[in-house]
């Protein structure tokens, strides 16, 4: 599988056992993400597992991007606006080659080009560092605008978390996108129902937000979080839709919380703790059998 | 030295901000990357200037200040040159953590040029009056101040920040027309200098701003009327700050004078104190705010009302000397 695949043309003759190869290497990057979690006992494992899907179908599919020629001016950016996804978005990272595996397990430690948060000093393939929610929207529209200026066809994606829908800035954001004409930016927002101090609707309702985003003038898809057909199709769209039209599109995928390892599923806690030494056992047994029973072991 | 005009008591004004504006506006012809964006202020920040020359080159963010730094960030991301503007309060206070969190952290080449900083906005009163932006932007990691104390100075300061300077930097520009004090013909732009703009040996006075007029103002009242020679310190650069400048002047008089249209505490008056203290303690007094927030009415008399007007300093030495 070639990881310069990004293809603007929809792959309408896609079969389901065209997406084996991405659902293989989400299941092993997971198992990856909790190693690195829970050696330095710290982070976001559910998080990670939450929005690991898209992480991969970006960057083993739909993005054009060169891990051979990281700067590549014609690549599409990526914005980890909800950056405590840092630990699937740096096992992605090393999967496509912009990190050399053996910094996998220096995350969090002194010293680590892996830091907490996704800091763009150390790490190509991150052009902005974040990690304070709410910032990745507007810095996804500059960029944009920039590329814009620059007649480039590269394309612009931010990964936003359901909480972080709750910052200010991302409506400032979604306001300048559609006014600035900016069809060729993607927002995609892990919907997954749940923040640190538990059910987003309880602590503070961000309700229907593709209806949101629609008022604010994007187009709106909807896509399961965790299957490869629909995140696929629905990127896809929003290239057509960049083809045809001036409004941003955003993508709001249905996301579980802690995916994959069925004791962190839709568990707040899991938010931003790492496994104990039984914990991680039971974890890895089971991202272990669903990647053998993906590759077919 | 910096040579510079010789009427301090009547002279000639001119408004930073449309120096700001203007050189903006030549800029963009030929520094292609150069991008402005502004939040709703253009016509204050004098932005406009630049937007009518190049439309499509300048962004309006509207009132939403996160969104403005963040958006300058992203397209420093891509290459680009963004120079933002908007009052000082709200580039250095609303969007502070953006500042600090995008544009610092990952050291983007963004440039904040805001103006209405300081008491001298004047009637608007506290809630627009940045007299705290100082030290919020040069506590911050990655980030160069400069204070520009006149049209001259801000013409220079401008097309440095811009075509020479990599990285961020804020440059601190003020509402009213100020005093013109350096001769354009002769002025020499200095990066990371402290410029000595009169010398003397009974103090040091410390400027930075408006308040360098101010200064050598008082400097000129001291040396004609009380017999009273002072250096007089133009702080363009607060960080860097030229240590060995101002501690050259501190071994040589003394004593030291800070002025600033800011907080006496954590600005150029805590700056200063910071190098002295480490290099060559001398007693400072700090003029500014004394940890009071600022109120309507005229620049001026604002200025005597919060003690940096050069008549309070005239004061301020005779005390500190005698």
């Amino acid at each position: 599988m070639s990881i310069l695949a990004g293809n603007p043309v929809v792959d309408s003759d896609m079969s389901m056992n065209d997406y084996l190869p991405y659902q293989q290497m989400a299941a092993k990057l997971r198992g990856v993400a909790l190693e690195m979690i829970y050696d330095c006992q710290s982070g976001h494992p559910g998080t990670s597992f939450s929005c690991m899907d898209i992480l991969v179908a970006l960057w083993a599919k739909h993005m054009r991007h060169k891990p051979e020629q990281p700067d590549w001016a014609g690549r599409d950016r990526f914005v980890m606006s909800k950056g405590h996804g840092a630990p699937a978005l740096y096992a992605v990272l090393m999967e496509m080659g912009y990190i050399p595996w053996d910094e996998k397990l220096t995350l969090r430690k002194i010293n680590s080009n892996l830091q907490g948060h996704p800091a763009s000093k150390y790490i190509n393939g991150v052009d902005v560092s974040t990690g304070s929610l709410g910032q990745g929207l507007s810095c996804a529209v500059g960029m944009a605008l920039g590329l814009r200026l620059d007649n480039s066809d590269a394309r612009v994606y931010a990964l936003m978390g359901d909480g972080e829908c709750q910052e200010g800035n991302i409506w400032e954001a979604a306001m300048s996108a559609p006014h600035h004409k900016l069809s060729r930016l993607t927002a995609i927002v892990d919907r997954n129902n749940l923040q640190i101090d538990g059910d987003t609707e309880k602590v503070k309702a961000v309700g229907d937000i593709g209806e949101k985003f629609a008022a604010f003038g994007w187009h709106v898809l909807h896509a399961n979080g965790h299957n490869f057909e629909e995140l696929l199709q629905a990127l896809n769209e929003a290239d057509s839709l960049a083809n045809s039209g001036e409004k941003p599109t955003v993508i709001v995928a249905d996301c579980t919380k802690g995916k994959g390892v069925s004791f962190m599923e839709n568990v707040a806690g899991w938010h931003g703790k790492a496994p104990n030494d039984e914990q991680y056992a039971d974890a890895k047994k089971e991202l272990d059998a669903t990647y053998n029973e993906l590759m077919g072991k | 030295m910096t040579t510079v005009v010789t009427d301090l008591k009547s002279p000639e004004k001119a408004a930073l901000r449309n120096q700001f504006g203007d050189t903006l506006a030549e800029l963009g012809h030929t520094v292609k990357d150069l991008v402005v964006l502004d939040a709703d202020l253009s016509c204050s920040t004098q932005t406009a200037r630049f937007a009518k020359v190049h439309p499509e080159r300048f962004f309006n963010q509207g009132i939403a200040e996160m969104d403005l730094v963040n958006t300058a960030a992203g397209l420093a991301a891509v290459g680009k040159i963004p120079v933002i503007s908007t009052f000082a309060l709200f580039a250095s206070g609303k969007a502070w953590e953006a500042v600090r969190n995008t544009v610092c952290y990952s050291n983007l080449n963004v440039k904040i040029m805001p103006t209405h900083s300081g008491l001298s906005l004047g009637e608007d009163g506290a809630s627009h009056q940045s007299i705290e932006d100082i030290a919020l932007m040069r506590v911050i990691p990655n980030m160069t101040v400069v204070v520009p104390a006149d049209a001259v100075e801000t013409e220079h300061a401008v097309r440095w920040a811009i075509q020479d300077h990599v990285g961020p930097c804020y440059v601190r520009l003020v509402r009213p027309a100020c005093p013109v004090i350096f001769d354009k013909d002769k002025y020499q732009w200095t990066p990371g200098a402290m410029p000595v703009v009169r010398e003397g040996k009974d103090i040091t006075l410390v400027g930075t701003g408006e308040t360098v007029y101010h200064a050598l103002r008082a400097a000129e009242e001291l040396s004609e009327k009380h017999g009273i020679e002072a250096d007089v310190l133009n702080a363009v650069f607060i960080k860097p700050m030229a240590t060995d400048t101002l501690v050259a002047s501190a071994q040589k008089t003394g004593k030291v004078i800070t002025i600033e249209s800011h907080q006496a505490i954590a600005g150029l008056g805590g700056a200063v104190c910071e190098v002295l203290s480490e290099h060559h303690p001398v007693p400072v007094k700090r003029l500014g705010t004394q940890d009071r927030f600022g109120q309507s009415g005229k620049g001026d008399e604002l200025f005597k009302e919060y003690g940096i007007h050069w008549e309070n300093i005239v004061n301020a030495v005779k005390a500190f000397v005698g």
